[in-house]
């Protein structure tokens, strides 16, 4: 029997996961380095794709788009001007409120809890799925998504910490 | 207190926002192309025949598809017999849709367009350079085509050559016809057949 392949024309992939994969990114990176990162990221997937066994393209792409993401941020890091901007990953969303007030709290958390409540909550992956991308077991995408929800209700200025079942 | 409500609801209102599918493709095409990674680019071009589905290759056009099949069942047997690497790319068959627009509009006889002729082998491959020669408003029999390619009594694996021709209008199998006059087969339909000699001025 052959090995598995990759049949369907690249473009399906495109058309069913790059809003997904966007989205993700923009959880990541500074708004300005999302459109760049998202063609490396296809086009990086466009390169390997022969060789893709065709399972889980979603959790695929994001794997690739969180590679395409720490390089990024690692060469920004190197580059001199990054020294003036510490907090070069957060992106910020434009709008005030609560909602960006609770943002920037997720964007302070460490980057793989961050992409971990990024794909369970922007994108309501399973866990099994936020562990595929995550190169990591379900286990450990579970215990990260709850590390940074607790995390987050510690340092929640507004109220006192109390459980709930995610 | 942060709720999993509020949480999904900050998470989703920073990492919303539009995307153009159609501006992604072209950038993504470009540096694929840049790359040597856009092995398929395709477009639909609009036609009075309907929307055609125009594929191409690095090397040149690969495949001309008519609306009677399904777009993506067209795409995956490319995937299959070629590569994988399909990307939507209208901007890398511009050149295509000018020469097929002209055709169209009777401005054009001729196509200059560089063609890839890997979907084809040994006689059927023959029998469509063959046909890519007869010049717009003639027409060939079967047997005409099939003794061009070197087998004049090979005039039915002449026809099943033509109705697997790849890449029709600018291989223009429509121009090949019973010995009688009559139509014979074509693989958009014989209406289309029909269309594209009354445009040439044959009926």
């Amino acid at each position: 029997m052959n090995a598995p392949r990759a049949t369907t024309p690249f473009q399906s992939l495109i058309e069913a996961h790059a809003v997904a994969v966007a989205a993700f990114l923009r959880g990541m990176l500074p708004a300005d380095d999302v459109d760049d990162v998202l063609q490396e990221t296809l086009v990086a997937a466009l390169r390997a794709y022969p060789g893709f066994d065709g399972a889980s393209p979603r959790a695929w792409l994001l794997t690739i788009a969180r590679r395409k993401a720490i390089d990024e941020h690692r060469a920004r890091s190197r580059r001199p001007e990054a020294l003036a901007e510490p907090d070069a990953i957060a992106a910020s969303p434009a709008a005030e409120g609560p909602d960006a007030a609770l943002w920037e709290r997720v964007a302070a958390l460490p980057p793989k809890q961050r992409a971990a409540v990024v794909l369970r909550f922007a994108l309501d992956l399973r866990y099994r799925e936020v562990g595929e991308a995550l190169g990591c077991s379900e286990a450990a995408a579970r215990r990260n998504v709850h590390e940074a929800v607790r995390a987050l209700r510690a340092t929640d200025p507004t109220t006192d910490i109390e459980e709930e079942s995610a | 207190m942060t709720t999993d409500i509020d949480l999904k609801r900050a998470v989703r209102a920073a990492t919303t926002a539009d995307l153009d599918l159609a501006e992604l493709g072209d950038a993504v095409s470009r540096r694929a192309a840049d790359a040597g990674l856009l092995d398929l680019a395709y477009a639909e071009i609009d036609s009075p025949l309907g929307p055609l589905l125009a594929v191409s290759t690095p090397a040149g056009l690969v495949h001309l598809g008519y609306p009677n099949r399904p777009r993506d069942a067209q795409l995956e047997q490319l995937a299959e017999r070629i590569s994988p690497r399909i990307v939507e790319a209208p901007g890398r068959l511009d050149e295509v849709r000018r020469e097929l627009d002209e055709y169209f509009a009777g401005r054009r006889h001729d196509f200059g367009l560089a063609l890839d002729w890997q979907l084809t082998a040994g006689f059927v491959r023959a029998v469509l350079e063959r046909t890519a020669a007869i010049p717009f408003g003639e027409t060939r029999t079967y047997g005409e085509v099939a003794a061009a390619a070197g087998s004049p009594r090979a005039f039915r694996a002449a026809g099943r050559a033509l109705g697997a021709n790849p890449i029709p209008i600018v291989v223009p199998c429509h121009r090949v016809l019973r010995s009688g006059g009559a139509l014979g087969g074509y693989g958009g339909g014989l209406d289309v057949k029909r269309e594209l000699l009354t445009l040439e001025g044959v009926l």
